[in-house]
């Protein structure tokens, strides 16, 4: 998309949410936010009361007029927030939905019918269970699993990744999501989804929030401001009665002004925007999650489950090392390395030829007339033979030693044991009857992992290695990648008893996975995340699914979790802390008439009542406008122990919180009297 | 010298309760050799003490309780002219009165509408008073170990039993107590007896009766279970409740003994002591700053009567400064005994007391009741700034979730709607409004104190205040079963939902409960969300009363 496209787009979604935010004055939608709907009321009272008093020529109704402004301007401005968080689902949404369009499809009557035989339906009619044939060029009409045939499949519109994947029946590879291209081939595919459930229906609906419904935290939340609201409630309602003992009156308008100040507006008024956003982050990081309730607990993991193979290594061996034999030069072993290797494509024997040019420089060739030698199970050797009779091999250790007849000279026998023991594989290299020397292969750990894990343990979370390898080689890369624990020669079983001896000690777990073994686990874990290349039942029992089908991504996600909830608790905080300064503007504007000496009170100085309430309930509108993009960026989050964010978010949003309104209600009260409008 | 023997004081307050509280977490534990006799006593109440409750029946059980004891006390009430050991010769009281001074006494509050010495036989006194005194103070402690086991116990664990609790906080806390305590005040020069009044010929030849009778024994216990109901009308301000410096500072310490044992038994039970000195801290800075609020106030004195200390409604034997530490101690636990005429205060004095009641006596608070409230600040705190770390808000290793906000949130409704709304309908019905003595903002801080002593379950009050009035005696004892129960039920609640949770261990990424950071937090959770509600009645009031008064005018 072009930039000037993107500004049109940004646009239209401020026009969307502007129109939105109006709409959504509607008493039945406000009753949703409490805080908000009462903000509304009083708004509406407020009106009401300085109209009448316009009519009646009493004085004071430009005030109330003025607070009634900003007293909508914060409702407003609270839907505005919620709508442009929803908006940025919604257009999501359209180009998912743009894939979804109704087409002709072969349906066959069984996993091996011929595809000639094929009766056409419309997609919109396929039910669970119909057999479908799809070839190149072809649109997936639903989900389902390959029973026959393989195919490469475009899934950009799933997961805005171009490069096609392979989908095969048998496997875990047999998923395939309505809304993709078969790019080349066949399949024939079993539906496995109703129509209206596919995975596409349940995304769009996701990310339009159409489905949303509070999380369990968000909930909490909301309890404990409708509760503030009805202390507020008693604090104002009461106060006439001590007032008038007192020999004071106070206006209804003031009363209003002062309960809405109090009531905790800037939280009530953003929380929802929060919640929004916060999934709508995740959405952006091509991660669907099934449930906020799952975006919430990602926060609170104790435990991350992680996969040896694509998370903290780069999944396949590599040479590290080439250590020659006892008089053996480097450059010899490297050389016979490479040429052993030349013909060897597995990405191990690539890793060889690339380890040995890293010595000898480029200009390393296949020699002409050489003849490889494929491997073999039953030889577990590999090479090349030359034209002028010299012959190159690399295999197993008891392979080549079995291939030449001789044993490892002591020296290299101990290299050979030390690499064993260091959970790395040691590969001979021969030629002919003479070993020249070892290769040290090893799961090469990405880089910057270490770093990662380092911060996952200053947050508090354990990090555990699953992998199948043996215990020896488990260890040595747990160690290299600084995990805190591994799970070797793991099974299905054993993933599912440690998640469940975890959560038995308090903890909550995560994990990916994407076979349909890992589907128990994935259930039980706290946080599931599939990958969506995985097997469709994978992705049921999870309760979140990566589209990028990348096992790091869950590290991603509990960094979105944990953000999602400093945002909540941060604006509340700060939203809480304001009250000081408001009761310190409002309380001397409404009492002094009737005892002078409270003038003390009013610490800012403000310079007359009316000021002070204007400036109270413009301070309260404004700071919520102006924290719209915090709720919607979410608030700025280093990993960190808890000790240490929480000294840093409580200065900066408690301390600020309660310095901030002094500063800016006198601000407020300066510029008002500076325009006269107060 | 000030500073020097307030800093003994404070040690002794440190001191002794960090012992006690050791011996509590043995008798809430259960030690062998007392076991016999505490199965002698529920065996024969037909209590069978080995079955844990689950917080409905454990709240059913106080609750049931309470109601039999209100039941017999306010009979023995209306009935004392009938019944044995009445040597004065004084009549039934009056329903609404009996009815306040049960409540008062049941729920821990004892605010005394009557004049002890005038309207109560010793049969009520000792019977009744006494017996509530002790298990009032018992269902207090009770409670609050049960909360802590909420807190604190393994999943899956029980609450405990009310009734083994209760015999246990009598049998082995209260009474020992007591009795060192009514011991060495007897010593002092408190009577016990129970001969009638004697009539004196004073020095003019006039004739004078000065009232007595078995006083110590329900003095102490008035003390340590943060009862305050004195046996006078006037309290420990009376020569014969408090007749020296040693009684004054012994009932002073016994005030706060056992709120603060509570502390340091809640990081025992926690099996983690720094959180029960966080809790600790948190009501010791606030503490401490009150008081100096209210000796700065008192020896300053009022400049518009003329130099020296305000002395008018104080004690001369104990002068300024034992009059502003037993001020800040009864208004801070919820004992509501006083040594000297709170209304007769300064202004500024006035409106820390009125903020101690008025957060819910959890500056140590009531026996026990003190602990549990201010476990709801700390449910609200780490609530309000868990969130702040990334991570569901979390109180010894248990999620605070909706259910317990709801909870809280609920119990926590009991303060504002018991002292506002109650104030503010004592402030206007005609009815309520002749009980006020003084005019303009003093006559508000009278009413504001009656009611947040009744619902803090205080028991202290403006002196001026006529809380005889039926429309109060009704009103009052409302506020006070109201700002009992409606917090302990919850808290029950609360503790039951925290019982089923699984114990998350201790890791990087929890919200840390102890330290300075921690403490500050809930000094401000307590600030902001206890005080803060009442700044516009306290500005009307006490607030009011000082600005008047710095520009010349006193009410």
């Amino acid at each position: 998309m072009s930039r000037d496209g993107k500004a049109a787009d940004m646009s239209g979604l401020y026009r969307t949410a502007a129109r939105q935010s109006v709409t959504k004055l509607d008493p039945r939608q406000l009753w949703r936010n409490p805080v908000m709907f009462v903000t509304a009321i009083v708004a509406a009272m407020t009106t009401v009361l300085g109209l009448r008093d316009l009519a009646s020529g009493t004085p004071g109704a430009g005030v109330a007029l003025h607070i009634a402004f900003w007293l909508w301007l914060c409702v407003i401005f609270a839907n505005f927030a919620e709508s442009l968080a929803e908006g940025r689902g919604r257009a999501r949404a359209d180009t998912l939905r743009a894939t979804k369009s109704e087409t002709k499809v072969r349906v066959l009557d069984g996993p091996d019918a011929d595809p000639a035989t094929a009766s056409e339906v419309v997609s919109t009619s396929l039910r669970a269970g119909q057999f479908v044939y799809v070839a190149a060029g072809d649109i997936v009409p639903t989900d389902g699993e390959a029973v026959r045939g393989m195919a490469s499949v475009n899934e950009s519109a799933i997961t805005g990744e171009s490069a096609p994947v392979i989908r095969e029946a048998g496997g875990d590879r047999s998923s395939v999501t309505g809304g993709t291209t078969i790019a080349s081939d066949w399949l024939v595919m079993k539906v496995t989804a109703e129509p209206g459930k596919s995975f596409l229906d349940r995304m769009i609906a996701l990310v339009e929030g159409a489905e949303r419904q509070k999380t369990p935290n968000e909930i909490a939340l909301n309890i404990l401001l409708v509760g503030l609201t009805l202390i507020f409630l008693f604090v104002v309602v009461t106060l006439p009665a001590f007032a008038s003992y007192s020999g004071a009156t106070i206006p209804v308008v003031v009363l209003g002004a002062l309960f809405v100040t109090l009531i905790p507006t800037t939280i009530g008024g953003l929380l929802s925007a929060i919640g929004i956003a916060g999934m709508d982050r995740l959405v952006k990081a091509n991660v669907i999650a099934k449930s906020g309730r799952a975006v919430e607990a990602a926060g609170d993991v104790d435990t991350l489950l992680l996969d040896k193979t694509g998370t903290i290594t780069f999944g396949n061996r590599m040479a590290d090392a080439l250590l020659p034999a006892p008089g053996v030069e480097s450059r010899r072993l490297a050389e016979a390395a490479a040429l052993a290797s030349l013909a060897d494509e597995t990405p191990e024997g690539r890793s060889i030829v690339e380890k040995a040019r890293e010595l000898l420089g480029a200009g390393l060739g296949m020699p002409a007339g050489a003849m490889p030698v494929a491997f073999t199970a039953q030889t577990r050797l590999s090479g090349l033979d030359l034209a002028d009779g010299r012959r190159f091999r690399k295999g197993a250790v008891d392979a080549v030693i079995r291939l030449t007849g001789q044993t490892p000279p002591g020296a290299l026998a101990a290299q050979v044991d030390a690499i064993a023991r260091s959970g790395g594989t040691p590969l001979l290299v021969a030629e002919g009857a003479q070993i020249l020397g070892v290769v040290h292969l090893k799961d090469i750990v990405k880089p910057g992992v270490r770093e990662r894990f380092a911060e996952l343990r200053a947050m508090g979370i354990r990090t555990v290695m699953i992998t199948g390898d043996n215990p020896l080689t488990a260890a040595a890369i747990a160690a290299e990648a600084g995990v805190d624990d591994f799970l070797a020669e793991a099974t299905p079983e054993m993933k599912l008893d440690l998640i469940r001896r975890e959560q038995a000690g308090g903890r909550l777990v995560a994990m990916c996975g994407d076979g349909s073994n890992d589907a128990p686990a994935l259930a039980q874990a706290d946080v599931g995340v599939a990958m969506n290349a995985g097997t469709p039942a994978a992705k049921e029992a999870a309760n979140l699914i990566d589209l990028d089908s990348d096992p790091t991504k869950l590290i991603e996600v509990v960094m979105v979790g944990k953000q999602l909830l400093i945002s909540r608790g941060a604006l509340t905080t700060f939203s809480i802390a304001n009250d000081v300064a408001k009761y310190f503007a409002v309380l001397p504007a409404i009492f002094v008439a009737a005892y002078p000496g409270l003038a003390v009170l009013n610490i800012m100085g403000l310079a007359s009542p009316s000021s002070a309430i204007l400036s109270a309930v413009i301070f309260n509108a404004l700071i919520l406008i102006a924290l719209v993009p915090l709720a919607l960026r979410g608030v700025a989050y280093r990993p960190a122990s808890a000790a240490q964010l929480l000294r840093r978010n409580l200065l900066v949003y408690g301390l600020g919180g309660l310095i901030a309104p002094f500063l800016g209600i006198k601000a407020i009260d300066l510029c008002l009297v500076a325009l006269n409008l107060a | 010298m000030t500073i020097l023997a307030y800093s003994l004081y404070f040690a002794a307050l440190v001191g002794a309760p960090l012992g006690l509280a050791l011996w509590m977490g043995r008798v809430y534990g259960g030690v062998s050799a007392l076991a016999g006799m505490e199965r002698a006593v529920l065996r024969a109440a037909g209590v069978n003490p080995e079955r844990g409750m689950t917080w409905g029946s454990y709240a059913m059980a106080v609750l049931a309780f309470n109601l039999a004891g209100f039941l017999l006390l306010y009979a023995i009430l209306r009935s004392q002219g009938l019944l044995p050991l009445n040597p004065d010769g004084i009549a039934g009281m009056a329903p609404d009165l009996a009815f306040n001074t049960a409540v008062s006494f049941v729920t821990n509050t004892n605010w005394q509408a009557y004049s002890g010495e005038a309207q109560l036989s010793y049969l009520a006194q000792m019977a009744g008073l006494t017996v509530q005194n002790f298990v009032s103070a018992g269902t207090g402690m009770a409670v609050a170990v049960a909360v802590i086991r909420g807190f604190t116990a393994a999943k899956g664990g029980t609450l405990g039993n009310f009734w083994l609790d209760l015999t246990r906080s009598v049998l082995w806390i209260l009474l020992p107590l007591s009795i060192i305590l009514a011991l060495f005040l007897a010593w002092q020069g408190v009577p016990q007896t129970l001969q009638g009044a004697v009539t004196a010929v004073t020095v003019e030849g006039g004739e004078q009766i000065i009232a007595r009778g078995p006083a110590a024994a329900q003095i102490a216990i008035k003390q340590l279970g943060t009862n305050g109901g004195g046996f006078f009308g006037v309290n420990s301000a009376h020569p014969f409740e408090n007749p020296s410096v040693a009684s004054n500072l012994a009932q002073c310490l016994s005030i706060l003994l056992i709120p603060v044992a509570f502390c340091f038994l809640f990081g025992r039970m926690a099996g983690d002591r720094r959180q029960g000195w966080a809790i600790f801290a948190a009501m010791a800075v606030m503490f401490v700053a009150g008081l100096a609020v209210i000796h700065w106030a008192e020896v300053a004195g009022n400049p518009l009567l003329g130099p020296g200390a305000n002395m008018e409604g104080k004690e001369q034997r104990f002068g300024a400064m034992l009059s502003a530490l037993w001020a800040a101690s009864t208004t801070a636990a919820s004992n509501g005994s006083v040594n000297a005429m709170h209304d007769s205060f300064m202004p500024l004095s006035g409106l820390v007391m009125l903020v101690f009641m008025q957060i819910g006596e959890v500056i140590f608070g009531g026996v026990g009741a003190g602990l549990y409230g201010m476990l709801l600040y700390v449910v609200l705190a780490v609530f309000l700034a868990g969130l702040m770390v990334g991570r569901t808000p979390e109180y010894l290793g248990r999620k605070i979730e909706g259910r317990e906000v709801t909870l809280a949130v609920l119990a926590f409704l009991s303060m504002p709607l018991g002292i506002l709304v109650g104030g503010a309908v004592a402030a206007t019905a005609p009815a309520a409004l002749s009980a006020v003595q003084d005019a303009g903002p003093h006559g508000l801080s009278e009413i504001l104190y009656a009611y947040s002593s009744a619902t803090g379950n205080n028991g202290s009050a403006f002196g001026g205040f006529g809380a005889a009035l039926p429309w109060h005696t009704t009103a009052l004892g409302l506020t006070m079963l109201m700002g009992r129960y409606a917090i302990i039920v919850p808290l029950l609640a609360i503790a039951g939902s925290m019982l089923r949770k699984t114990r998350a261990p201790v890791t990087a990424g929890s919200f840390p409960t102890h330290g300075p950071l921690f403490v500050t937090l809930l000094v401000l959770t307590v600030l902001i969300l206890g005080a803060l509600t009442f700044f516009p009645v306290l500005a009307l009031g006490p607030i009011a009363e000082e600005t008047a008064r710095m520009a010349g005018q006193s009410f």
